[in-house]
């Protein structure tokens, strides 16, 4: 890992992020009448341990408030792009941090009280979710907190994420560039491009961690297109591949901190409705979750209320 | 008198003009000798990066790496830089206008490679897509200076590059101006506009035009998009018969395109004939051949001119063939006007 790394690592404090992860998003489903539920209770372990202690980022001196959107990026006007970018959630950059590219857009408002909750973003945050004119946007874009690349179109995080990895080797940097994925990505031919030119030039500082969920927009991925056996073809492609239960913490940071020759993937099998069973209840389709009647909005109250207790 | 032939007029150029510029790298996809960059490989080992072909992944690659503060230099032929990649190219190139160079080469029906290898709607597709910025070379000239145009460009630029043997048109003396259109000749009867190896094409015809007292003011533009130069507005407001534009390209889109949206924004009430592809695709077949066959060559030209003056000016086709050894030089600096 990086020269900087602090090995000691802080269960119970990831353990405490994860939990206020799925209570942030459940609070914001409810008050808005819908949300990215599922995603927060299948990655909620894996960006609480990437927030909580195994990214080496720059800590930042107190949370930021979210800025307004100031306009697209435009050609000859590179200080718009910089003075916007979502990377400031993550601290100044530096040869020795880590840097940490998030690829499934749509999971914006997990990431968003993952920040939250790792005071790099201000706790009324949410408050400006999918405003207008604001850049906490539902489906995040490099302006948004946290995002440092637009990547709504998927699978396009890691290529880009590979050029970075690419230009610190090139300039002999130490730290690490992590890629959050999601386990649709691997339907697109892209990823596995990018696996194999990852490979190919070396690039054993480029990490990726994947959040394995099985569902997608349409549904079981098993139902829509299976990827399986993903670990394995992965590992034909040149990476090396830890699989781990997403949700155990201890499984889940030490594949993350192994020390690897290869480019390192960590494959953390999840269950979408982990920390709020009800959800069950909405199976097959797990994308998103809007009410559909006031008596289901009050079930999810309840559970809410368990939750908090 | 004939043009000089240069041979690989990128070759050695991008080598010796890359030497003091350690930002600068090249990224292929399995065309590395086939676009005059395998001696650039071979000089630079640690600035070049085979990225196979999957030119997707080679676009995003770009991407990181151009945010890194490199830049990145693709080469590969036109075709497969924005069809295959396109939304590579806009979601992580364009969108957040980065300094990527997509150095295109065999553009239009250049290629024998037949319909893959043809990029006849390159423009068409990149014109439309925010934040790019659009050159295509006509010569050796324009070849070895493009490099210094697209360099200060601070934002992703597509070029329609020229490879082998490629005629040297333009003294080294007037290199590519960015936005700035050459003038070849000038008169005021009909204004052409021509861009890529069909100014070349164009310049057979012009003298015997000339000869039958056609008075053409003739522009080479090489800055597709953007599209806005006050030497080719002020051409266009000058054309008594009408305007002409001739392109390797289809004619949805490209060059044609872009001067009938400036006519018609500005009210320019004289007819306009693009001579292009007609929104076809073509086939693998010599350039020569092509052109004849989808009427891109001197000949159509002299036919369009001919409908616009409702005039046979009878030139005939030996005549065009011996005329293609005429050599001109360029009044393109922007203060001929």
């Amino acid at each position: 890992m990086s020269d900087t790394k602090v090995p000691e690592l802080n269960l119970a404090e990831m353990q405490r992020i994860a939990k206020g992860i799925r209570r942030r998003v459940l609070a914001h489903t409810l008050s808005n009448n819908g949300g990215y539920m599922s995603q927060a209770c299948s990655a909620a372990e894996l960006l609480a341990a990437l927030y909580g202690g195994i990214l080496n980022l720059e800590p930042l001196e107190e949370p930021i408030v979210p800025p307004q959107f100031l306009g697209v990026p435009v050609v000859g006007t590179t200080s718009v792009r910089d003075y916007q970018t979502g990377a400031q959630f993550h601290g100044p950059k530096n040869v020795n941090k880590d840097r940490f590219i998030i690829s499934p857009a749509h999971y914006a408002l997990v990431v968003y009280a993952a920040l939250i909750e790792t005071n790099r973003l201000r706790e009324d945050g949410l408050d400006f979710f999918n405003q207008d004119g604001s850049t906490v946007e539902m489906i995040g874009a490099e302006h948004s907190p946290g995002f440092e690349t637009t990547t709504g179109s998927l699978s396009q995080a890691i290529s880009q994420a590979g050029g970075i990895a690419i230009a610190r080797k090139i300039r002999g940097e130490s730290g690490m560039t992590w890629v959050f994925m999601s386990d649709g990505e691997f339907q697109e031919g892209q990823t596995w491009e990018a696996l194999q030119a990852s490979a190919f030039h070396k690039l054993s500082k480029l990490r990726v961690i994947v959040d394995v969920n099985a569902g997608q927009c349409d549904g079981p991925m098993e139902s829509v297109m299976s990827i399986e056996p993903l670990a394995d073809k992965v590992r034909a492609f040149g990476w090396d591949v830890s699989v781990v239960d997403g949700h155990d913490l201890s499984e889940l940071t030490e594949a993350c901190l192994k020390e690897v020759e290869k480019p390192n993937m960590v494959l953390c099998y999840t269950d979408p409705v982990r920390g709020l069973p009800l959800l069950n209840e909405r199976r097959p389709s797990l994308h998103y979750l809007r009410f559909k009647s006031e008596q289901e909005h009050a079930k999810y109250e309840r559970a809410y209320e368990e939750m908090v207790k | 008198m004939s043009y000089e032939i240069v041979s690989r007029p990128h070759e050695q150029n991008f080598i010796d003009w890359s030497k003091d510029k350690p930002e600068v790298l090249v990224l292929t996809a399995d065309l590395t000798n086939s676009c005059e960059v395998g001696r650039w490989r071979d000089t630079y080992p640690d600035r070049y990066f085979s990225m196979g072909m999957a030119e997707q992944n080679m676009m995003g690659m770009a991407a990181g790496l151009a945010r890194e503060g490199f830049e990145p230099w693709l080469h590969t032929f036109a075709v497969f830089l924005y069809r295959r990649p396109l939304d590579q190219l806009q979601m992580s190139v364009a969108y957040p206008s980065l300094k990527v160079r997509l150095v295109g080469f065999l553009p239009g029906i250049l290629t024998p490679g037949g319909v893959t290898h043809q990029a006849i709607e390159d423009i068409a597709v990149l014109r439309a897509v925010p934040n790019m910025t659009i050159l295509e070379v006509g010569d050796a000239t324009e070849a070895e200076s493009v490099l210094d145009v697209a360099h200060a460009i601070d934002g992703p630029v597509y070029i329609r590059a020229l490879r082998g043997e490629v005629s040297r048109i333009f003294p080294q003396s007037e290199p590519f101006l960015f936005n700035t259109a050459r003038i070849l000749s000038t008169g005021s009867d009909i204004t052409l506009i021509t861009s890529g190896i069909m100014t070349e094409e164009a310049l057979r015809a012009i003298p015997l035009l000339e000869k039958r007292e056609v008075g053409i003011t003739h522009l080479h533009v090489s800055t597709l998009k953007p599209f806005t130069d006050p030497i080719v507005m002020k051409a266009l407001t000058g054309a008594k018969y009408g305007v002409i534009t001739m392109e390797n390209h289809s004619i949805v889109g490209g060059l044609g395109s872009a001067v009938a949206e400036l006519m018609a924004e500005n009210g320019m009430g004289v007819p306009l004939k693009r001579i292009g592809l007609k929104d076809t695709y073509a086939h693998g077949a010599s350039q020569k051949y092509l052109m004849a066959e989808y009427g891109l060559d001197a000949q159509s030209l002299v036919e369009v001119v001919e409908t616009l003056l409702s005039k046979n000016l009878d030139i005939s086709e030996s005549e065009l063939i011996e005329s293609r050894t005429v050599s001109v030089h360029s009044s393109a600096k922007a203060e001929a006007l």
